[in-house]
């Protein structure tokens, strides 16, 4: 394992290598089992000035670090990075591509990346975006490297645009016997303007959504919210409030011999998605429906292997990335945009060094 | 070649889809950036995804240069034709194909006007939240390419926050769809890849964007200053405060005089500076942020405060900023739309500079600006009759620009590059990097026919002519941001 403690020693270790796997602090270890270059010491925030709501580091710094300078001035990382405790990384986080409950509110780690810098696979350092929260010059590449699990290049330095944080925070939820009387609530909370900071579903049938602003007004919101909602519900505030989302963050109901997969859903995908997982008898899967049904956590028994699973994302006609456990890399149907894909991959990885097998099927549609 | 390339474009299309005489191009020749003009071969209004590839198609082969078009509303050129290239006007594809208010989406074709989707929503309590100030005549397509922006970016981010999916006719006809329905994604985020290419990555067909529920209350202030610099030092106290309003504007004197002119915005006539700042959110929030606002804003030193109290009032408020750059036509018979970022930190020392170019050139020049972002939009007054005028105009709009990189921010928050700005995308982001920018497109159009000549200094500039206003900006139908 190389790792770089700049720039520099970066682009090397790249020029050096035929085939380059990242690893931030491993807390994606379904990502970065076999990786060869480690940014763990590519790491330190470089510039912050609250009052810009910008930040830059290098791309091994732990969100840990940022969250707590952040604080200091009373700001935050909207998207909700998620494995914060556990040690995750700026570059990590957004190779995964990887935002937590709170992106409800706001948008998630792409829409609060504003530049990068990075190595591309012949070596080159290239930057793309700015360090200014508004820009609209040149190719979108921080975006790009979303989600991409570093096929398009080593990132090196990030930028980020920061917000104010909610001074004060409350969480109620609302149990329910099935996924089906919850969902049409979930929905009609979405479209509501009460301005959620998250809103989740935990299966077997828990509600969970959480307001943050002001102390002042807080109690009332959460009132209003509790006769719009018009069942029974328990409100959680303080280390109560903030343990809940904790452990959506850090993933701690993922049971060990389980791989945590990410899938992108419309919440009207959710229904079809109970059925099928009941008709393939594996509803004792523990999942979390996060982002106002967005996302659909998953936590794969590893014994049910990721053959059986490919197959069920197939059916659904949804990708699913494997983020923590085994190293099944996306499963399911093929990517539609393929060919914009490849000719970028062209120019960002001319040598093949950047990319995976990932076994997804011919689509079923 | 061209001619048998016009008799295979006219097969694809009825003869009133298909233009080519020369009075019928008249209106395509040039888009709100009025320096340029050039004559396309053509121009075909289809009405399908499959008329787009297959034209698409058809200019790939013999490399036929093409300019997608939407509205024609682009400030730095971005819809100006070719010489001897295509225009696929996309007017008529101005369908909404999908509206789920339950997922919060609509699946629009790119030819939708801005303004329709919010309409389109509204009686669900939804809307589109990017607010371009040509909402009511620019395209979601054109938004898309240009990832356009508003007064409302500061909370909630550009065009491209809003765009889940995308299906996409690439530069040599190939189809790909990125993105989905769904706010996450799994793998790269190519939508994002393509929102603000300008073009040059092909035609966006199907648009999926992401609605928000309506706020539930705004409180819209305008607050009056003695000075610009005041003005300046309320968004530094207000950003400071944790409050995060839906925007912050600020306008100086010349820009309030042109206001003043066109809709009787009434400012007082002392002041040197106006500020714009607006919360909004659910009532409880609203109300209790409010004290903290007005608090923030006495101490910066406002002498005069109006507070919106409806939404005739609050609209009000937003006309007088929103049509301060085509009222400058009532100051001068010419102007140059500026739109270039500086780090929030710098924007005194930005204006200050500004202030000082202007002086020591003898050019005049009004400024209105996105505060809270730190986007200034500079109008350059000057008269295009008067011989050198337009160039000398050119030249303070180049020395903001470079100013703008030289603080470590943008050449353009949102009007994208263009025809205009092509010379200094190099000084912004260095050699090196332009020229990967340039592979990168090279990588996805071999060809390099879409949008040709645009981003990039590789062609000609075609000449200027004098500037004025944009057509709809003569009828009053739309003012620039
Ligand atoms: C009065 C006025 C006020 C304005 N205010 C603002 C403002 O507040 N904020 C702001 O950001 N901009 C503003 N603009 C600029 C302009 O309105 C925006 O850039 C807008 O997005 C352009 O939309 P359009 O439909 O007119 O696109 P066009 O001008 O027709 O095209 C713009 C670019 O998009 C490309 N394009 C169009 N459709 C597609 C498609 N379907 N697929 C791929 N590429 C496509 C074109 O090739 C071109 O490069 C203003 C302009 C005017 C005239």
């Amino acid at each position: 394992m190389i790792h770089p403690t700049s720039l520099e020693e970066l682009q090397s270790a790249v020029r050096e290598l035929d085939r380059v796997i990242v690893r931030g602090s491993g807390t994606k270890s379904a990502m970065s089992s076999s990786a060869n270059l480690s940014t763990a010491d590519l790491s330190g925030i470089l510039e912050y000035d609250p009052s810009e709501f910008t930040f830059t580091a290098r791309a091994g710094t732990r969100i840990s670090e940022v969250k707590e300078l952040l604080a200091k001035s009373g700001q935050y990382l909207p998207f909700d990075p998620p494995f914060v405790q556990a040690g995750g990384t700026l570059g990590g986080t957004i190779a995964a591509g990887l935002s937590g409950p709170g992106r409800f509110r706001y948008g998630g780690v792409r829409d609060f990346l504003l530049g990068i810098r990075f190595v591309t696979g012949d070596g080159e350092i290239h930057a793309g975006g700015g360090k200014v929260v508004k820009n609209a010059a040149g190719f979108d590449s921080p975006k790009l490297m979303t989600g991409a699990r570093g096929a398009f290049g080593v990132i090196g330095e990030v930028t980020f645009k920061v917000f104010p944080e909610p001074r004060e925070y409350q969480t109620v939820i609302v149990s329910f016997p099935t996924a089906d009387e919850a969902i049409p609530l979930m929905a009609r909370l979405a479209m509501s303007n009460f301005e959620l900071a998250c809103l989740d579903f935990v299966m077997p049938g828990q509600l969970q959504l959480r307001v943050g602003g002001l102390h002042e007004s807080l109690e009332r919101r959460v009132d209003r919210i509790k006769s719009f909602i018009g069942r029974t519900c328990e409100v959680r505030s303080g280390s109560d409030d903030e343990q809940v989302w904790h452990n959506a963050r850090e993933f701690t109901w993922v049971p060990s011999d389980a791989t945590l997969i990410k899938v992108a859903i419309n919440p009207r995908q959710i229904v079809e998605i109970e059925r099928s997982l009941e008709k393939s008898s594996a509803s004792h899967v523990d999942r979390r429906y996060s982002v106002g049904g967005n996302v659909l956590w998953l936590a794969w028994p590893n014994e049910k292997t990721s053959e059986k699973l490919g197959r069920l994302l197939t059916s659904w006609n949804l990708p699913g990335v494997a983020v923590r456990g085994e190293p099944w890399g996306i499963l399911g149907p093929q990517n539609k945009g393929d060919v914009f894909q490849q000719r970028l991959s062209s120019v960002f990885d001319p040598l093949n060094k950047f990319q995976r097998n990932d076994r997804r099927t011919a689509n079923s549609h | 070649m061209t001619q048998a390339f016009v008799e295979a474009i006219r097969a694809i299309y009825p003869t009133d889809r298909c233009l080519t005489g020369k009075a019928e191009l008249a209106p395509y020749e040039s888009d709100g950036l009025t320096a340029f003009r050039v004559h396309p071969i053509g121009v075909v209004l289809p009405t399908t995804s499959e008329e787009v590839i297959a034209s698409i198609r058809l200019c790939h082969q013999p490399g036929i240069p093409f300019v997608v078009r939407g509205s024609g509303t682009s400030l730095s050129g971005g819809s100006v034709p070719i010489d001897g290239g295509l225009v696929i006007g996309l007017n008529k594809m101005n369908k909404i194909l999908r509206y789920s208010p339950e997922e919060r989406i609509a699946v629009v074709q790119p030819g939708v006007i801005n303004m329709r989707v919010s309409q389109a929503v509204a009686a669900e309590g939804l809307y589109y939240a990017p607010d371009p100030s040509s909402a009511t005549v620019c395209t979601i397509g054109g938004n898309v390419a240009f990832n356009s922006g508003g007064a409302h970016c500061l909370k909630y981010g550009m065009t491209s926050n809003h765009v889940l999916g995308l299906k996409v006719v690439l530069p040599d006809g190939e189809v790909v769809e990125v993105g989905a329905d769904s706010l996450e994604q799994v793998g790269a985020d190519l939508v994002g890849m393509f929102v603000g290419s300008e073009g040059l990555f092909g035609c966006a067909v199907e648009i999926t964007l992401r609605l928000l529920p309506k706020p539930e209350k705004y409180y819209t202030v305008q607050a009056a200053y003695k000075s610009l610099a005041q003005a300046g030092e309320a968004v530094s106290l207000i950003v400071a405060s944790g409050l995060l309003p839906g925007a912050i504007e600020i306008m100086d004197r010349l820009a309030m005089d042109a206001s003043d002119a066109a809709v009787q915005a009434n400012y007082p006539k002392d002041a040197k500076a106006i500020l714009i700042v607006e919360l909004e959110g659910p009532t409880e929030e609203v109300d209790a942020e409010t004290p903290t606002l007005l608090k923030l804003i006495e101490e910066s030193g406002a002498y005069r405060i109006d507070v919106a109290k409806d939404a005739a009032e609050r609209l009000k408020i937003w006309t007088g900023r929103k049509c301060a750059f085509s009222a400058v036509g009532r100051l001068s018979p010419d102007f140059i739309v500026q739109d270039g970022v500086v780090p929030r930190t710098k924007l005194g020392y930005a204006l200050a500079e500004i202030d000082r170019i202007s002086t020591e050139s003898g050019i005049p020049v009004a400024n209105v600006f996105h505060a809270g972002d730190g986007n200034l939009h500079p109008l350059i007054l000057f008269n295009g009759r008067e011989e050198g005028a337009l160039e000398r105009a050119e030249e303070v709009a180049s020395e903001i620009l470079r100013l703008c990189i030289k603080l470590g921010g943008s050449i353009t928050g949102e009007h994208g590059v263009g025809l205009e700005k092509r010379a200094f995308i190099e000084e912004m982001f260095g050699k090196k990097d332009t020229d990967f920018m340039r592979q990168i497109r090279a990588a996805i159009d071999s060809a390099e026919i879409a949008n040709k000549g645009k981003m990039f200094p590789d062609l000609q500039a075609p000449a200027l002519t004098h500037r004025g206003l944009h057509p709809i900006e003569q009828q009053g139908i739309a003012f620039r941001n």
